[in-house]
């Protein structure tokens, strides 16, 4: 199958920053896209590129295949935008721009039902300047698909969202991809590209440094798996002796034991062994987060 | 098209929501009126004024300034806080097209315009019992003319200014010194050589000339009419040229 998005050795300069340096990927239609990593290290301007409201230096670019740079206006009817800096008129009502942006095409979806899905019945006759932060996030959001678009750009959709509406914010991504869309999703959050991304890109200082799915990034980059647990014995040595046990680590009464294979099961027989039964034993998984470190060297969040 | 409609829609919504804009805009001509009425009264006098009475002579002006408060005050803020504030990015990127937001700009400022002109006609006629305009078939087309000029001045200046503040703080002052020396202040004659000059290079002044003389009945000011459309027509090849999304 095509891509429904092509870029290939994009360049972006701000003067004498490199914003993105040379990035390539392909994004397959009806797919969940992340572009994942910390913050500066070029994704917005890579989908600002990609929505044609930035010119790139140099690389091909193809959304729906046409040319961001030529068909902006043709491009922009049949995606949609959550963009991170952005702001509506004060005094307009949420219905008010929801009518508004519908009517931009005439595939727009019912935006009372968008009301309904993203929390802001109750709002929509209250003016953008007395909604919270999650409440205007959540109106972006909408805004962004309104327009029924056949791609659509997350840039940090869950910023100052609390818990509760982030996991209603994924669960409805993941019914907007179900229902046909494709999501390019941009985030500095580890366990939202882990939860709802099928593809992530690891964006670092302009660069991709590695694409897959959030499982094939961790089995590759990141199989180590930690067995932790407190004890008061001090001898631990034998621990070492373990196999797969790749390095212990004791910060007072609690122990780390990083390794690969069946760790948990291996680790807990030799403790029954040595007589310790921690009420506290657990294993840590490998998550995005130690790709991420270990790819670049540095956490994401920073 | 549906676009420009209800985003005209929602913009004459947003301005009547906007109070200190309202009173800006509609009171201030209004308090000039009777400032400049009850100073001078509505007697003619053939050595000021173009020989009408005060009254005659600052309705016509007034409904200028009405025009040209929009111009460089209400829509410069307007469009720099647009840009500043990231609407104007949010526009963009949801295919609002530049002639959308343009037209429903001109769309606004002609609503404002017609509801401000009306506003002083209609006080002017009620306190001072003004006459009616002796040539409406001229001065309706005079109204539409200046109303564009001044629009198009407006969307230069929000075009130039790179911050809100400024194009407040700026537009303001041009705003009363095109108010004094343009031909909505003091009369014509009582000001030196050097304040005609200034005022004779303000756009304003045509604006209210062509509105002024059908007006009072003078037929249509022919070159002044042409300076107000040359500026409209530089004003909005200027703005085409400067404008900027974010």
């Amino acid at each position: 199958m095509k891509p429904i998005i092509e870029v290939q050795n994009l360049r972006k300069t701000y003067g004498t920053t490199v914003a993105v340096d040379d990035v390539s990927f392909e994004v397959t239609e009806g797919e969940i896209f992340g572009l994942l990593g910390p913050n500066g290290a070029g994704k917005t301007t890579t989908v600002e590129c990609l929505q044609g409201l930035r010119h790139p230096d140099s690389g091909r670019v193809r959304v729906l295949e046409l040319d961001p740079r030529l068909k902006a206006a043709e491009l922009r009817r049949l995606i949609g935008s959550q963009l991170q800096e952005s702001a509506l008129p004060d005094r307009i009502k949420v219905w008010e721009a929801l009518d508004l942006f519908a009517s931009v095409t005439p595939n727009a979806l019912d935006w009372h039902v968008l009301l309904e899905q993203w929390g802001l019945a109750k709002k929509r006759r209250s003016s953008f300047s007395s909604l919270s932060g999650g409440q205007r996030q959540r109106l972006f959001i909408a805004l962004a698909l309104v327009n029924n678009p056949r791609v659509v750009f997350l840039d940090e959709m869950t910023t100052g969202l609390d818990p509760a509406a982030r996991h209603v914010a994924w669960d409805l991504i993941r019914a907007i991809r179900d229902s046909g869309t494709t999501v390019v999703l941009v985030t500095h959050f580890m366990d939202e590209a882990e939860k709802i991304c099928d593809r992530v890109a690891v964006v670092d200082q302009g660069r991709i440094v590695a694409t897959d799915t959030p499982q094939g990034l961790i089995n590759e980059h990141a199989s180590k798996v930690r067995v932790i647990f407190t004890t008061e014995q001090a001898d631990l040595t034998w621990l070492s002796g373990i196999q797969g046990v790749q390095r212990v680590t004791k910060h007072g009464p609690r122990v780390e034991v990083e390794g690969g294979g069946p760790l948990l099961a291996l680790v807990a027989a030799a403790l029954v062994e040595h007589g310790i039964t921690p009420s506290d034993l657990r294993v840590e998984q490998p998550t995005l987060e130690d790709v991420f470190l270990k790819l670049t060297g540095h956490s994401a969040e920073d | 098209m549906r676009t420009l409609l209800k985003l005209s829609w929602v913009e004459i919504k947003l301005f009547i929501r906007e109070p200190i804009t309202m009173v800006f805009t509609f009171a201030l001509p209004v308090i000039f009126l009777f400032v400049m009425g009850g100073v001078f009264g509505n007697v003619p006098d053939p050595e000021i004024y173009r020989g009408v009475g005060a009254i005659d002579f600052y309705v016509p002006a007034y409904i200028g300034l009405v025009i040209m408060a929009i111009g460089v005050v209400g829509l410069p803020g307007h469009l720099t806080s647009y840009r500043e504030r990231g609407v104007l990015r949010r526009l963009r990127a949801s295919s609002i097209s530049i002639w959308s937001l343009l037209g429903s700009q001109v769309i606004v400022s002609f609503f404002i315009a017609i509801l401000g002109g009306i506003l002083v006609i209609f006080v002017a006629m009620a306190v001072y019992g003004v006459s009616l305009p002796k040539m409406p078939d001229l001065l309706i087309p005079a109204f539409v003319l200046g109303t564009l000029c001044f629009a198009a001045i407006g969307f230069l200046l929000g075009a130039i200014f790179p911050t809100t503040r400024s194009a407040q703080g700026v537009g303001l002052i041009l705003f009363f010194v095109m108010l004094i020396l343009g031909g909505a202040g003091p009369p014509r004659e009582v000001m030196t050589g050097a304040m005609q000059i200034i005022g004779d290079i303000t756009p304003t002044r045509y604006v209210i000339l062509i509105l002024q003389d059908p007006w009072l009945g003078f037929g249509w000011a022919q070159k002044a009419s042409l300076i107000v459309a040359g500026v409209m027509v530089g004003a909005t090849i200027l703005s085409a040229r400067f404008f900027r999304w974010e």
